[in-house]
């Protein structure tokens, strides 16, 4: 038996926390279920979701909508993180760069991008295209944005030594604008990766012939509830597991930064 | 090793924001010459190593370091800062080789200085720790042994122990002393500290502020063979005394 300091101890462990707070929930959730005050129909109980969850995955269903979301996300995000890094550390660096393109990008970040869609459907009709467009414009500019910031706040101390230590030119920027934004840039993915993952659900819900979002809203149709949880639970399991991997890459390549 | 500054002006901004900062500033360095600017905040003492380490071009007047003017920055001229003086991912000996591997110099080189200069600043061993891991005066001890790992001709030091507290600043003055006998190199030190400035150096130039320039001159004549006597030595603390008076009624006439 745990003597209570020891059980202090261990409560005050933010894992341990955590999954008292999800347990606690899903316990009300069963709970409430269980004892029938709320229609099925309203809210399934977890057995209910469970069974609709692995009838799904049995069928195949389930793996292959999560895949075809997680493949747009990682399509339009990609481009999106690849094209912000450079144009971000341009625009962080060069005060004229920075003056031509920041008012421009404020304004476009202010844009909903979901609002995007109509227009994108419009031209890239109803395919993988306009899906993927949407999570770049809803990403690209916070991204570019953020690193451009990250940029800004390198101390001038560490740029002006590496020049008088005989440095100039692109070895500054590898050697030391990057390594000290590194930490910045790899939380920027992550936080705007849930805005990417967000993205894609809602295009999916407008148009799709496979995907999370979709899946959801196809249960909604057919009032399936327990299959909309599935689709709920699934998509935050994904993005939580996306979350912890960039976490663990920081602590992992920047243990300098903690 | 000849470092001379001529006439040289500095004004920051443009039109009605024009603001002069340094009017007619001459200096004069030799190797081996320890040398100090101490000033008020505002002085412009930054602004002159600035111009030295050619991260500032001067509005008037010329910097010659060996008959060569002073057009951008170089590892002839080494520099430490007060705050953020090393890289943070680096460690203590990957920061001391940082300027040497920015140069290309070979593998072997590297590492045979890199230790060599870890040993000189009394780190060997904490060449693997990260500068988080290091204390404040360990820090600027490293940023130090960088600064000399590339042989520069003269040592630019900003109020290199400005963040440090006071007991930790004693002992770095000590190894600055110290370091500056065994090594005879050259430095510019800038300060705050009127007894930091005659403790180290054979000449201390006292700035007055708006605009920036150099109001008085000594020449430290003491005996540094023992530093901890030197502190509360009757001359030393006359001379202390006599410099922290005419500052005083300097930023009094500015009021
Ligand atoms: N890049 C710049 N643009 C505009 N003004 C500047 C710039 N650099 C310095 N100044 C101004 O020049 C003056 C002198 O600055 P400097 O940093 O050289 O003084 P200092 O003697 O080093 O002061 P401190 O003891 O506080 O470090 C200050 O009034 C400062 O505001
Ligand atoms: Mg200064």
């Amino acid at each position: 038996m745990a003597s209570p300091p020891t059980l202090r101890r261990l409560l005050s462990h933010p894992w341990v926390l955590g999954v008292l707070g999800i347990l606690t929930v899903f316990l009300f959730w069963l709970l409430v279920t269980s004892i029938g005050v709320v229609d099925k129909l309203f809210l399934p109980s977890p057995a209910a979701v469970w069974e609709a969850g692995s009838s799904q995955f049995q069928r195949g269903i389930l793996v292959n909508d999560a895949m075809a979301s997680i493949r747009r996300v990682f399509l339009g995000f990609v481009i999106s993180a690849g094209l912000a890094l450079p144009i971000g550390i341009a625009m962080g660096t060069n005060r004229t760069i920075c003056h031509l393109l920041e008012p421009l990008m404020a304004l476009i970040r202010y844009m909903p991008a979901p609002a995007f869609i109509p227009l994108l459907i419009i031209y890239f009709g109803l395919e993988e295209l306009p899906k993927v467009m949407l999570i770049f414009i809803g990403t690209f500019f916070f991204n570019a944005l953020m690193i451009m910031d990250a940029v800004k706040f390198v101390p001038s101390e560490l740029v002006e030594t590496a020049l008088t230590l005989g440095g100039r030119g692109l070895p500054i920027l590898t050697r030391v604008v990057a390594p000290f934004i590194a930490p910045q840039v790899l939380d920027t993915y992550r936080i705007n990766m849930a805005s990417a993952w967000n993205l894609v659900i809602v295009a999916e819900l407008v148009a799709a012939n496979e995907g999370l979002g979709k899946r959801i809203s196809l249960a909604q149709r057919f009032l399936r509830t327990d299959e909309i949880f599935v689709g709920l639970i699934v998509i935050g399991l994904i993005g939580l597991m996306i979350d912890l991997g960039f976490r663990f890459l920081m602590r992992r390549a920047c243990s300098w930064a903690n | 090793m000849h470092l001379q500054v001529s006439q040289v002006s500095k004004s920051f901004g443009t039109g009605r924001d024009l603001k002069l900062v340094l009017e007619d500033i001459s200096l004069e360095l030799v190797s081996g010459q320890f040398m100090a600017l101490v000033g008020s905040s505002g002085s412009g003492k930054s602004t002159v190593m600035r111009l030295i380490a050619g991260l500032e071009r001067p509005s008037a007047g010329t910097i010659h370091l060996d008959g060569e003017q002073v057009r951008r920055p170089g590892s002839d001229r080494g520099m430490v800062f007060q705050k953020y003086s090393l890289y943070p991912w680096l460690t203590a000996a990957q920061n001391v080789a940082f300027g040497l591997s920015l140069q290309g110099r070979g593998k072997a080189e590297i590492r045979e200085r890199t230790a060599y200069f870890l040993d000189v600043v009394g780190l060997a061993d904490a060449a693997r720790l990260l500068p988080k891991e290091l204390s404040g005066g360990m820090q600027q001890r490293v940023a130090i042994a960088r600064a000399l790992a590339t042989e520069p001709k003269v040592l630019l030091l900003d109020e290199p122990f400005g963040a440090l507290d006071l007991q930790i600043r004693e002992s770095m003055q000590e190894f600055l002393h110290d370091l500056w006998r065994r090594t005879g190199l050259t430095a510019l030190l800038i300060t705050h500290d009127i007894e930091e400035a005659l403790l180290l150096a054979g000449t201390v130039h006292i700035m007055a502020p708006r605009p920036g320039r150099v109001v008085h001159t000594v020449d430290v004549g003491l005996d540094r063979s023992d530093l901890r006597h030197l502190r509360v030595s009757q001359p030393f603390l006359e001379l202390r005394e006599e410099l922290a008076s005419r500052l005083r009624s300097l930023d009094g006439s500015l009021l």
